[in-house]
């Protein structure tokens, strides 16, 4: 399976490669071990990360996050998800990058509102601006909008990653045709952020041309994470592998057998 | 004593005390977080250097899961 693994092109985000082009996030387990087993099945090298006030009078003894994903071993990729102003998504991706001792890769996400989590366009564009200026890479949530998507790649973000459906749906790709022009439109990195459901979302996403694919509810939600981990670890690495490969054209007739038509025993039959 | 806002809640320590002490009482000594003071980051390694005075609005903020 390794062999089958390497055979697959990395994936190059900001100039660096990753052999795994499933991206994970971190929320919603049922604990920190949970977290730790799933992220390990899934072999993602990127995780996402929310940034937030601490409990104040904590025991310091407490395991954290950073314990049990260690960023030695894996690349935070924090995020602003709660973030509704590009003010807001900025302040929090400044105080992660203090946090990560002057990490530059973020996940900017501003959302419109709490019923859809839709991003917000307008304000992930300026959110966006101010970002790159202040030196971060940015990966952006976005719709799947192939304008907004190429003003972003403009801005200088470092990859788009619409979202497939709703946030936490799992509704898997409900316009693939829309995720297609966004893979034509820019020539950075497209990853399907939010909506996928099951296995076979995430191979179609990896078909479909995405670059990548980034979920956490489709594993930490699913009866079993840790074995949804590893589900998704092969049919993104499926999904990929198919592409890179090149389907067959789909023929409605004209249908050609994969048998060879001579030497049939029958060959005075009727038609 | 100083009255101070932490992470949207009014605090009351003693004066005299850095930013650093005040993180040790709340048993974020050696935790990996970040600080706002006044809207402006606190770079760690200004954490013992950085005096509170009354007023000051913190906001102390880790990495937890996501996605």
């Amino acid at each position: 399976m390794a062999h089958t693994e390497q055979a697959v092109t990395p994936l190059v985000i900001a100039g660096r490669a990753y052999a795994s082009r499933l991206l994970v996030g971190t929320g919603k387990y049922r604990d920190l071990e949970e977290t730790r087993q799933a992220v390990a099945a899934s072999g993602a090298e990127i995780v996402t990360v929310a940034v937030r006030r601490t409990n104040l009078g904590q025991d310091p003894a407490a395991p954290s996050l950073l314990d049990v994903l260690p960023p030695e071993r894996y690349t935070y990729l924090p995020n602003s998800a709660g973030c509704y102003t590009a003010e807001d998504a900025v302040r929090t991706l400044r105080l992660a990058r203090e946090l990560l001792d002057g990490h530059a890769l973020v996940k900017l996400e501003v959302l419109g509102d709490e019923r859809t989590l839709y991003p917000n366009m307008p304000e992930t564009l300026r959110a966006a601006e101010v970002l790159v200026r202040d030196g971060f890479q940015v990966m952006v949530y976005c719709a799947d909008d192939p304008i907004q998507a190429r003003r972003l790649q403009d801005i200088g973000c470092v990859a788009v990653m619409p979202l497939a459906s709703l946030i936490g749906s799992g509704m898997g790709i409900l316009n693939p045709w829309n995720v297609r022009l966004v893979i034509d439109a820019v020539s950075i990195p497209v990853l399907v952020d939010a909506g996928v459901g099951t296995a076979s979302d995430a191979a179609i996403a990896m078909e479909l041309g995405c670059d990548g694919v980034l979920m956490n509810t489709a594993i930490a939600q699913a009866r079993d994470p840790v074995a949804m981990a590893r589900a998704m670890r092969l049919a993104v690495a499926s999904g990929r592998l198919a592409h890179e490969a090149g389907r067959m054209p789909m023929k409605h007739y004209a249908a050609s057998p994969s048998s060879p038509g001579d030497g049939l025993i029958a060959v005075g039959r009727s038609r | 004593m100083l009255e101070i806002s932490m992470n949207g809640r009014t605090v009351r320590c003693p004066a005299h005390r850095s930013l650093q002490d005040l993180l040790a009482s709340q048993g974020l000594a050696g935790k990996r977080v970040a600080v706002e003071c006044n809207g402006a980051i606190v770079p760690r390694s200004a954490y013992a250097e950085t005096a509170i005075a009354s007023g000051d609005r913190l906001e102390i903020v880790i990495a937890v899961g996501g996605g």
